[in-house]
């Protein structure tokens, strides 16, 4: 199997790799943490054959060897349960990798041995990466490595990911393992003896049929087990064979209790060879911790100053900062670029000062916010609180068909959408997170709620603050029925089943949260500069050409002709093209409604237009269309990149353009009705 | 034949049924109990199954405040559980 390594690897040409290892593990056994350990900044996302979501692959070398490291996302068990458990096997029974290195948690051993009772029933060589023992030891749980290892009769790594101690042991044995044959654990999980004859007719009677690569005892095991992805394809394979099948089903439903009691039993002899359990009933210091943390009352008191810090800090730090590269970065490079280009042609010269100066530098000056809100969230995740905040906050999001999960993203909406989308990727399930995608741009950001609180006085005086208030209100109701359709829509009624883990507390891995901050900031400056710089110089050229003014360029000229469309929600085209800019960023509707009035934007130009131009119905349906509009580019984009997807990113602009006319229209006709003008 | 073990707990009914089996969202935060069933569709059961929920198993609630979701300890783990998902599991008390 083993290939010399290449003298010169090089990242550009990505040889070949001499092996594959898959990592593989249950949520919260700091996988993540062994992953960025092995492979260090050297991530990437690799396309496999037919696989919608791609695992994070790095590379990393032992002994001269190029070894492929494959992240695996998070799972319990190998059923078809979830998205996240079909990548996980589809992955280890069609690409095949040279090891399996499963690494569990020391704390909660005999629930993530599981995983390995069911990757046992699968062809595949495994070592066992145990980690966190010491936190175990300091739970009273003693666990003897090498006892361990001779029962389970595969290799056992004793880890600490955290301090990076025992990873490279457990590259340099799955690399040792590679090169020997693939026996048969001789100790391995049974079905409970009640129902050894069902499984073992099944097995007789679909034998033939099974399609290669499956094996034929692991599919009659998951057909047991009402697996539905393996029943389809049985189905499919045993045509007139079925019936026969289907009736040993139907006799024996109950037969999941069975196979899974029969995994714990195996799992039982193993943990009484090598664990020492400490006596039931002490109250830990995590039990200690979420009798306030998890508590109805206090719990979300909790979350509320947790969120409040963060915004604070947002706004004490993120904001002064975002102001100096405003100020430093944006402005000070546009007027160095009009020096250096006294020569250059106007259009140049508006090229790159208003179109890509003007896009990327204020897209980049996001990147205070993003650091804080970031830094904050893998603080709390590591700690191990964000699934307390997902239970605090899970009957709420159930209301708007959303999971606990969900809550803390959406929150970081009203700071900055783009953020609120990154932040998704903590929900485990990739429906519940692309839902939540979704209707994050529901969430009314500062730059919105600016541009409300600068308008509704000039619209609404002394009722301002109702409006103002209203129409948050109305973005969050709006919020819950497109979640509500989403759900039912997208899900089915799948994934409503809310049973989650509350892992124990623990001292977060700063460089663990360190890298895949980094990882984040690069992936987002990677975007200002490719996507970003693209639409901005468009979006630039489109409001200037042709004639140089925005009155005259295409984007006036659409508004123009999309009069007709303004009418009906009582707006003029100038309002129209103002919504149509919000698009670069979402302050700019003020500017734009300044130049195409020919007023200033301070002073009393701007309101004394407005003010005269707009019934308060019609500004009122002006505000929530602005409020209800298509995302910014910046939030664009990164619904892109986070969704890979072209089909869901258009899909949200069109969704929101929707609503949001919808919603104007109903507003400006509503009160045309009941003789509101 | 239930102590209530915290005080701030609101009172939960005595569970009334056949020989000794009640759902989990009946059992009082503290009480050791030992999984009896598990009923509902495939899905749910096997989701709940895997997570250490198997007949036999040991389960006790660390939270349980008769309505909203509840926490239980089983398998050495905590696992955050709504009340509709608690309902599917039965649990029979283990006499000390």
């Amino acid at each position: 199997m083993t290939q010399p390594a290449l003298a010169i690897p090089s990242l550009a040409e990505q040889p070949e790799p001499a092996l594959v290892i898959a990592l593989v593990g249950q949520p919260n056994v700091g996988k993540s943490s062994v992953f960025n350990d092995l492979t260090g900044q050297a991530q990437y996302v690799s396309n496999w054959p037919g696989k919608t979501s791609e695992p994070k692959c790095g590379d990393c070398d032992t002994d001269g060897m190029r070894i492929q490291m494959v992240d695996l996302p998070g799972t319990y068990s190998l059923s078809a349960n979830s998205t996240e458990e079909r990548i996980v096997r589809d992955f280890l029974i069609h690409q095949q990798p040279d090891v399996v290195a499963l690494i569990v948690n020391a704390t909660a051993l005999e629930r993530n041995l599981y995983l390995l009772a069911e990757l046992l029933a699968l062809p595949v060589k495994i070592v066992l990466g145990l980690n966190m023992l010491d936190t175990a030891a300091q739970q009273g749980i003693i666990i003897e490595p090498h006892v361990l290892e001779a029962a389970l009769g595969l290799p056992v790594i004793p880890l600490n990911a955290a301090r990076s101690q025992g990873v490279e042991e457990l590259l340099q044995t799955a690399a040792c393992l590679a090169t020997q044959p693939l026996v048969d654990t001789p100790n391995r999980p049974e079905i409970r003896a009640d129902h050894r004859d069902v499984l073992q007719a099944l097995q007789e009677l679909i034998a033939p049929y099974v399609p290669e690569p499956y094996p034929a005892d692991w599919t009659a095991l998951k057909l047991l087990e009402g697996d539905w992805q393996v029943t389809e394809m049985m189905q499919a394979h045993l045509g007139e064979q079925w019936q026969p099948v289907h009736a040993i089903l139907m006799q024996h439903e109950d037969a999941i209790l069975a196979i899974a009691g029969g995994r714990y039993e195996w799992i039982g002899r193993m943990m009484r060879a090598a664990v020492t359990q400490p006596r039931s009933g002490q109250l830990t210091l995590t039990d200690r911790i979420d009798r306030v943390a998890t508590h109805p009352l206090w719990g979300m008191l909790i979350l509320l100053g947790i969120l409040g810090f963060l915004f604070w800090l947002t706004y004490a730090l993120g904001t002064p900062l975002q102001t100096w590269l405003d100020v430093n970065l944006v402005q000070a490079g546009s007027l160095w670029a009009q020096a250096q280009m006294q020569a250059a042609p106007p259009w140049l010269t508006g090229l790159v000062v208003n179109g890509m100066i003007a896009g990327v530098g204020t897209v980049l000056t996001l990147l205070p916010i993003l650091l804080i809100f970031f830094s904050v969230l893998g603080i709390l995740e590591d700690l191990g609180y964000m699934a307390r905040a997902a239970y605090v906050m899970d009957r709420f999001m159930h209301l708007m068909g959303l999971h606990g999960k969900s809550f803390l993203p959406l929150f970081l909406g009203f700071g900055c959408n783009v953020p609120a989308v990154m932040g998704a990727r903590s929900i485990e399930s990739p429906k519940a997170r692309l839902i939540t995608i979704l209707v994050t741009p529901l969430v009314p950001c500062t730059a919105r709620l600016a541009v409300l609180a600068t308008l509704a006085p000039i619209f609404f005086g002394v009722h301002a603050l109702w409006a103002t208030w209203g129409l948050v209100a109305l973005n969050l109701v709006v919020l819950t029925g497109v979640g509500i359709v989403l759900h039912e829509g997208l899900l089915g009624g799948e994934h409503k089943a809310f049973i989650m883990e509350l892992p124990l507390y623990q001292l977060p891995n700063l460089r663990s949260i360190g890298a895949s901050l980094w990882q984040r900031l690069v992936d987002f400056i990677k975007m200002a500069g490719s996507i970003i710089l693209v639409v901005s110089v468009l979006l630039w050229a489109l409001s200037t050409f042709p004639g140089g003014t925005i009155h005259t360029s295409i984007l006036g000229l659409v508004g123009q002709k999309l009069a007709p469309l303004g009418r009906i929600m009582g707006l003029d085209w100038q309002m129209l093209v103002a919504l149509l800019t919000s698009f670069v960023r979402k302050e700019n509707t003020i500017p734009t409604l300044a130049v195409l009035y020919g007023v200033g934007t301070q002073g009393a130009g701007l309101a004394d237009v407005l003010g005269s131009r707009l019934t308060q119905p019609a500004a009122l349906a002006f505000l929530a269309v602005q409020m209800l509009f298509i995302p910014c580019m910046a939030t664009l984009a990164t619904i892109h990149q986070e969704t890979r997807s072209w089909r869901w990113t258009v899909l949200s602009v069109v969704l929101l353009l929707a609503v949001s006319l919808a919603m104007g229209i109903a507003i400006y006709q509503g009160a045309a009705l009941v003789g509101w003008m | 034949m239930f102590k209530h073990h915290r005080h701030h707990h609101r009172k939960i009914e005595h569970p009334v049924s056949n020989n000794g089996e009640f759902p989990l969202s009946q059992l009082p935060a503290g009480i050791a109990a030992r999984v009896a069933r598990v009923r509902g569709g495939h899905w749910l059961v096997n989701r709940i199954a895997c997570l250490g929920f198997t007949p036999g198993a040991e389960v006790r609630l660390l939270q349980n405040y008769g309505n909203g979701p509840l926490i239980a300890i089983v398998r050495g783990s905590r696992l955050a559980l709504g009340r509709g998902e608690s309902e599917h599991i039965l649990v029979k008390v283990i006499e000390a």
